[in-house]
Protein backbone atom coordinates (compact mmCIF):
# COMPACT_ATOMS: atom_id res chain seq x y z
CA UNK A 1 0.00 0.00 0.00
CA UNK A 2 2.92 2.34 0.91
CA UNK A 3 5.28 1.50 -1.39
CA UNK A 4 8.32 1.45 0.58
CA UNK A 5 7.45 5.52 1.12
CA UNK A 6 6.27 4.52 4.98
CA UNK A 7 9.45 5.59 7.55
CA UNK A 8 9.73 5.33 11.27
CA UNK A 9 7.89 5.99 13.49
CA UNK A 10 4.56 6.28 11.66
CA UNK A 11 2.11 3.23 11.64
CA UNK A 12 0.40 4.64 8.26
CA UNK A 13 1.31 6.82 5.67
CA UNK A 14 -1.47 9.12 6.15
CA UNK A 15 -0.27 9.64 9.47
CA UNK A 16 3.19 10.16 8.24
CA UNK A 17 1.90 12.88 5.67
CA UNK A 18 -0.19 14.40 8.00
CA UNK A 19 2.75 15.09 10.24
CA UNK A 20 5.19 16.14 7.06
CA UNK A 21 2.71 18.37 6.13
CA UNK A 22 2.39 19.93 9.83
CA UNK A 23 6.03 20.70 10.01
CA UNK A 24 6.55 22.61 6.80
CA UNK A 25 3.18 24.42 7.51
CA UNK A 26 4.84 25.63 11.40
CA UNK A 27 7.63 26.05 8.98
CA UNK A 28 6.09 28.60 6.85
CA UNK A 29 4.76 30.04 9.72
CA UNK A 30 8.00 31.28 10.78
CA UNK A 31 8.63 32.01 7.23
CA UNK A 32 5.51 34.54 6.91
CA UNK A 33 6.52 36.22 10.25
CA UNK A 34 9.85 36.88 8.37
CA UNK A 35 8.40 38.20 5.28
CA UNK A 36 5.19 39.86 7.24
CA UNK A 37 7.72 41.84 9.23
CA UNK A 38 9.85 43.39 6.05
CA UNK A 39 6.78 43.95 4.44
CA UNK A 40 5.06 45.41 7.07
CA UNK A 41 8.35 47.76 7.82
CA UNK A 42 7.94 48.70 3.85
CA UNK A 43 3.97 49.56 4.26
CA UNK A 44 4.85 51.59 7.86
CA UNK A 45 8.25 53.90 5.87
CA UNK A 46 5.79 53.74 2.79
CA UNK A 47 3.34 56.00 4.97
CA UNK A 48 5.26 58.49 5.81
CA UNK A 49 7.03 59.19 2.42
CA UNK A 50 4.20 58.42 0.38
CA UNK A 51 5.52 60.61 -3.42
CA UNK A 52 8.87 59.26 -2.72
CA UNK A 53 7.97 55.89 -2.56
CA UNK A 54 5.18 56.11 -5.67
CA UNK A 55 8.14 57.82 -7.64
CA UNK A 56 10.54 54.53 -6.59
CA UNK A 57 7.70 52.15 -7.76
CA UNK A 58 7.49 53.89 -10.99
CA UNK A 59 11.11 53.28 -11.48
CA UNK A 60 10.99 49.74 -10.79
CA UNK A 61 10.66 47.53 -14.68
CA UNK A 62 7.03 46.89 -14.65
CA UNK A 63 7.61 44.55 -17.95
CA UNK A 64 10.34 42.10 -16.09
CA UNK A 65 7.78 42.14 -12.86
CA UNK A 66 4.82 41.21 -14.53
CA UNK A 67 6.50 38.53 -16.31
CA UNK A 68 7.92 37.18 -13.57
CA UNK A 69 4.39 37.02 -11.68
CA UNK A 70 2.88 34.76 -14.54
CA UNK A 71 5.77 32.81 -14.37
CA UNK A 72 5.73 32.21 -10.42
CA UNK A 73 1.96 31.66 -10.53
CA UNK A 74 2.54 28.73 -13.73
CA UNK A 75 5.15 27.34 -11.49
CA UNK A 76 2.65 27.18 -9.04
CA UNK A 77 0.57 25.51 -11.04
CA UNK A 78 3.08 22.54 -12.99
CA UNK A 79 4.04 22.19 -8.62
CA UNK A 80 0.15 21.46 -7.57
CA UNK A 81 -0.26 19.01 -10.54
CA UNK A 82 3.43 17.76 -9.84
CA UNK A 83 2.83 16.93 -6.35
CA UNK A 84 -1.02 15.57 -7.30
CA UNK A 85 0.52 13.53 -9.75
CA UNK A 86 3.67 12.15 -7.54
CA UNK A 87 0.89 11.01 -4.39
CA UNK A 88 -1.36 9.51 -7.37
CA UNK A 89 1.81 7.70 -8.54
CA UNK A 90 1.88 9.04 -12.01
CA UNK A 91 5.36 9.25 -13.01
CA UNK A 92 5.48 10.43 -16.53
CA UNK A 93 3.20 13.05 -15.54
CA UNK A 94 4.53 13.94 -11.89
CA UNK A 95 8.24 13.99 -13.52
CA UNK A 96 7.36 16.52 -16.30
CA UNK A 97 5.38 18.90 -14.11
CA UNK A 98 8.45 18.86 -11.74
CA UNK A 99 10.97 19.41 -14.47
CA UNK A 100 8.53 22.21 -15.83
CA UNK A 101 8.38 23.99 -12.01
CA UNK A 102 12.74 23.71 -12.54
CA UNK A 103 12.13 25.45 -15.39
CA UNK A 104 10.19 28.27 -14.60
CA UNK A 105 11.34 28.69 -11.41
CA UNK A 106 14.79 28.94 -13.25
CA UNK A 107 13.07 31.40 -16.41
CA UNK A 108 12.58 33.47 -13.23
CA UNK A 109 15.66 33.93 -11.75
CA UNK A 110 17.59 34.50 -14.79
CA UNK A 111 14.54 37.05 -15.33
CA UNK A 112 15.34 38.68 -11.85
CA UNK A 113 19.15 38.70 -12.94
CA UNK A 114 18.43 40.60 -16.04
CA UNK A 115 16.26 43.34 -14.08
CA UNK A 116 18.70 43.62 -10.97
CA UNK A 117 21.34 44.27 -14.02
CA UNK A 118 19.39 46.83 -15.90
CA UNK A 119 18.45 48.66 -12.67
CA UNK A 120 22.07 48.82 -11.75
CA UNK A 121 22.76 50.57 -14.79
CA UNK A 122 19.92 53.03 -14.37
CA UNK A 123 21.86 53.53 -10.69
CA UNK A 124 18.94 52.34 -8.69
CA UNK A 125 20.87 51.03 -6.70
CA UNK A 126 20.88 52.85 -3.13
CA UNK A 127 24.33 54.50 -2.99
CA UNK A 128 26.03 57.44 -4.36
CA UNK A 129 24.83 58.29 -7.78
CA UNK A 130 21.55 56.91 -7.03
CA UNK A 131 19.20 58.34 -9.91
CA UNK A 132 15.91 59.41 -7.86
CA UNK A 133 15.71 62.87 -6.01
CA UNK A 134 13.93 62.55 -3.00
CA UNK A 135 15.76 61.16 -0.37
CA UNK A 136 13.37 58.90 1.24
CA UNK A 137 12.94 56.89 -2.46
CA UNK A 138 16.60 55.34 -1.39
CA UNK A 139 14.82 53.96 1.50
CA UNK A 140 12.41 52.60 -0.65
CA UNK A 141 15.02 50.91 -3.18
CA UNK A 142 16.75 50.16 0.24
CA UNK A 143 13.99 47.86 0.75
CA UNK A 144 13.44 46.49 -3.40
CA UNK A 145 16.70 45.26 -3.33
CA UNK A 146 16.37 43.46 0.33
CA UNK A 147 12.93 42.00 -0.14
CA UNK A 148 13.95 40.87 -4.11
CA UNK A 149 17.45 39.18 -2.63
CA UNK A 150 15.44 37.13 0.14
CA UNK A 151 12.97 36.20 -1.93
CA UNK A 152 15.53 35.01 -4.50
CA UNK A 153 16.95 33.44 -2.27
CA UNK A 154 14.13 31.42 -0.99
CA UNK A 155 13.63 30.69 -4.48
CA UNK A 156 16.96 28.88 -5.09
CA UNK A 157 16.18 27.07 -2.01
CA UNK A 158 13.29 25.65 -3.42
CA UNK A 159 14.67 24.77 -6.90
CA UNK A 160 17.28 22.62 -4.96
CA UNK A 161 14.82 21.16 -2.82
CA UNK A 162 12.70 19.83 -5.86
CA UNK A 163 15.74 19.21 -8.03
CA UNK A 164 16.66 16.82 -5.34
CA UNK A 165 13.40 14.87 -4.28
CA UNK A 166 12.77 14.66 -7.95
CA UNK A 167 16.25 13.28 -8.96
CA UNK A 168 15.97 10.62 -6.15
CA UNK A 169 12.82 9.84 -7.63
CA UNK A 170 13.71 9.30 -10.91
CA UNK A 171 16.58 7.48 -9.95
CA UNK A 172 14.36 5.21 -8.17
CA UNK A 173 15.38 5.99 -4.57
CA UNK A 174 12.53 7.52 -3.53
CA UNK A 175 9.06 6.23 -3.79
CA UNK A 176 6.90 9.03 -5.69
CA UNK A 177 4.24 8.22 -2.65
CA UNK A 178 6.73 10.07 -0.70
CA UNK A 179 5.05 12.87 1.49
CA UNK A 180 8.14 14.54 0.66
CA UNK A 181 6.99 16.43 -2.31
CA UNK A 182 3.38 17.51 -0.81
CA UNK A 183 5.86 19.23 1.61
CA UNK A 184 8.01 20.58 -1.25
CA UNK A 185 4.93 21.85 -2.82
CA UNK A 186 3.59 23.68 0.01
CA UNK A 187 7.51 25.73 0.20
CA UNK A 188 7.11 26.44 -3.17
CA UNK A 189 3.13 27.66 -2.57
CA UNK A 190 4.79 30.16 -0.40
CA UNK A 191 7.52 31.27 -2.15
CA UNK A 192 4.85 32.13 -4.55
CA UNK A 193 2.37 33.84 -2.10
CA UNK A 194 5.44 36.16 -1.11
CA UNK A 195 5.83 37.43 -4.25
CA UNK A 196 2.11 38.00 -4.63
CA UNK A 197 2.84 40.99 -2.28
CA UNK A 198 6.06 42.20 -3.52
CA UNK A 199 4.63 42.49 -6.57
CA UNK A 200 1.77 45.32 -6.21
CA UNK A 201 4.37 46.82 -3.42
CA UNK A 202 7.52 47.15 -5.11
CA UNK A 203 5.74 47.81 -8.75
CA UNK A 204 2.36 49.15 -9.17
CA UNK A 205 3.03 51.91 -6.57
CA UNK A 206 2.80 55.29 -8.45
CA UNK A 207 1.45 53.89 -11.39
CA UNK A 208 -1.42 55.67 -12.45
CA UNK A 209 -0.22 59.28 -11.21
CA UNK B 1 -16.32 9.80 -9.57
CA UNK B 2 -18.72 12.50 -9.69
CA UNK B 3 -17.13 15.84 -7.61
CA UNK B 4 -20.26 15.43 -5.13
CA UNK B 5 -19.52 12.10 -3.89
CA UNK B 6 -15.30 12.52 -4.22
CA UNK B 7 -15.72 15.78 -1.79
CA UNK B 8 -17.95 13.50 0.37
CA UNK B 9 -15.64 10.65 0.89
CA UNK B 10 -12.81 12.85 1.34
CA UNK B 11 -14.22 14.55 4.10
CA UNK B 12 -14.97 10.76 5.78
CA UNK B 13 -11.14 10.22 5.42
CA UNK B 14 -9.55 13.22 6.15
CA UNK B 15 -8.76 14.10 2.55
CA UNK B 16 -7.49 10.52 1.23
CA UNK B 17 -9.69 10.72 -1.80
CA UNK B 18 -7.63 12.80 -3.92
CA UNK B 19 -7.92 12.79 -7.53
CA UNK B 20 -5.93 9.65 -9.28
CA UNK B 21 -5.65 10.33 -12.69
CA UNK B 22 -4.12 12.86 -14.71
CA UNK B 23 -7.27 14.29 -16.21
CA UNK B 24 -8.70 14.91 -12.95
CA UNK B 25 -5.76 16.50 -11.42
CA UNK B 26 -5.18 18.72 -14.64
CA UNK B 27 -8.80 19.34 -13.85
CA UNK B 28 -8.93 20.56 -10.36
CA UNK B 29 -5.77 22.82 -11.13
CA UNK B 30 -6.10 24.77 -14.64
CA UNK B 31 -9.51 26.35 -13.72
CA UNK B 32 -7.47 27.61 -10.06
CA UNK B 33 -4.49 28.91 -12.41
CA UNK B 34 -6.55 30.48 -15.48
CA UNK B 35 -8.38 32.79 -12.03
CA UNK B 36 -4.80 33.69 -10.60
CA UNK B 37 -3.97 34.42 -14.16
CA UNK B 38 -6.67 37.05 -14.65
CA UNK B 39 -6.35 38.36 -10.95
CA UNK B 40 -2.85 39.33 -11.28
CA UNK B 41 -3.52 40.87 -14.94
CA UNK B 42 -6.29 42.45 -13.47
CA UNK B 43 -4.00 44.40 -10.74
CA UNK B 44 -1.44 45.30 -13.24
CA UNK B 45 -4.42 46.67 -15.42
CA UNK B 46 -6.15 48.66 -12.75
CA UNK B 47 -2.72 49.97 -11.31
CA UNK B 48 -2.77 52.88 -13.94
CA UNK B 49 -6.07 54.01 -13.40
CA UNK B 50 -6.15 56.75 -11.32
CA UNK B 51 -8.41 55.97 -7.70
CA UNK B 52 -5.64 57.50 -5.26
CA UNK B 53 -4.90 56.29 -1.89
CA UNK B 54 -7.34 53.26 -3.26
CA UNK B 55 -4.92 51.78 -5.89
CA UNK B 56 -2.66 49.99 -3.11
CA UNK B 57 -5.38 48.81 -1.82
CA UNK B 58 -7.12 47.19 -4.26
CA UNK B 59 -3.64 45.78 -5.65
CA UNK B 60 -3.17 43.90 -1.60
CA UNK B 61 -6.89 42.95 -1.99
CA UNK B 62 -6.41 41.16 -5.00
CA UNK B 63 -3.45 39.76 -3.70
CA UNK B 64 -4.77 38.62 -0.82
CA UNK B 65 -7.37 37.20 -2.98
CA UNK B 66 -4.56 34.96 -5.00
CA UNK B 67 -2.82 34.08 -1.49
CA UNK B 68 -6.77 32.89 -0.33
CA UNK B 69 -7.18 30.73 -3.63
CA UNK B 70 -3.64 29.19 -3.46
CA UNK B 71 -4.22 27.83 0.05
CA UNK B 72 -7.31 26.55 -0.37
CA UNK B 73 -6.69 24.59 -3.57
CA UNK B 74 -3.03 24.42 -4.23
CA UNK B 75 -1.74 24.25 -0.41
CA UNK B 76 -4.94 21.79 0.17
CA UNK B 77 -6.50 23.90 2.73
CA UNK B 78 -9.73 22.75 1.02
CA UNK B 79 -9.42 19.53 2.86
CA UNK B 80 -11.07 19.53 5.72
CA UNK B 81 -7.98 18.66 8.37
CA UNK B 82 -8.11 20.76 11.30
CA UNK B 83 -4.99 20.51 12.48
CA UNK B 84 -2.98 21.87 9.34
CA UNK B 85 -5.88 24.15 8.93
CA UNK B 86 -5.13 25.63 12.48
CA UNK B 87 -1.46 25.55 11.71
CA UNK B 88 -2.09 26.82 8.62
CA UNK B 89 -4.05 29.83 10.03
CA UNK B 90 -2.09 30.58 12.89
CA UNK B 91 0.40 32.91 11.22
CA UNK B 92 -2.91 35.28 9.77
CA UNK B 93 -3.23 35.95 13.99
CA UNK B 94 0.15 36.89 14.98
CA UNK B 95 0.85 39.25 11.88
CA UNK B 96 -2.32 40.72 12.82
CA UNK B 97 -0.91 41.47 16.06
CA UNK B 98 1.90 42.89 14.74
CA UNK B 99 0.21 45.02 12.31
CA UNK B 100 -2.25 46.10 15.28
CA UNK B 101 0.36 47.87 16.96
CA UNK B 102 2.49 49.06 14.18
CA UNK B 103 -0.43 50.94 13.05
CA UNK B 104 -1.79 51.66 16.49
CA UNK B 105 1.75 53.36 16.91
CA UNK B 106 1.87 55.39 13.59
CA UNK B 107 -1.65 56.51 13.74
CA UNK B 108 -1.05 58.03 17.39
CA UNK B 109 2.40 59.61 17.06
CA UNK B 110 2.40 63.42 18.22
CA UNK B 111 2.61 65.20 14.64
CA UNK B 112 5.83 67.09 15.09
CA UNK B 113 7.34 63.76 15.20
CA UNK B 114 6.03 63.21 11.55
CA UNK B 115 8.65 63.15 9.01
CA UNK B 116 6.62 65.52 6.62
CA UNK B 117 6.73 68.09 9.26
CA UNK B 118 10.82 68.24 9.72
CA UNK B 119 13.32 69.48 8.21
CA UNK B 120 14.90 66.81 5.97
CA UNK B 121 18.78 66.67 6.44
CA UNK B 122 19.54 63.70 4.85
CA UNK B 123 20.86 64.97 1.93
CA UNK B 124 23.00 68.15 3.80
CA UNK B 125 26.83 67.49 4.42
CA UNK B 126 27.26 66.86 7.87
CA UNK B 127 28.50 69.33 10.41
CA UNK B 128 32.38 68.93 11.10
CA UNK B 129 33.00 72.59 13.32
CA UNK B 130 32.66 71.97 17.14
CA UNK B 131 29.28 70.04 16.39
CA UNK B 132 28.11 66.80 16.16
CA UNK B 133 29.99 64.09 15.03
CA UNK B 134 28.86 62.87 11.60
CA UNK B 135 26.42 59.62 13.20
Amino acid sequence: MSGGALREPWHSLRRQREAASFGMWLFLASEALLFGGLILAFIATRWFHPAAFAAAGREADIVYGTANTLLLLTSSLTMAVGAQAARAELPRLAGRALGLTLALGLAFLCLKGLEWRADLAKGLWPGPGFALEQPAARIAFAFYWLLTGLHGLHLLGGLSAIAWLAGQAVLGRRPWRSPAFEAAALYWHLIDVVWMFLYPLLYLDGRAA
Amino acid sequence: MSGRSSRRSSKRSLGEATPRSAGAILARSLPVWLVLVGLALASCALAYLPMGRWNMAVSLGIAAAKMLLIGLFFMHLRRPDPLLRLAGGAWLLWVGFLAALVFADQATRAPLTQPEHMEDRTMEPPETAGGRSGF
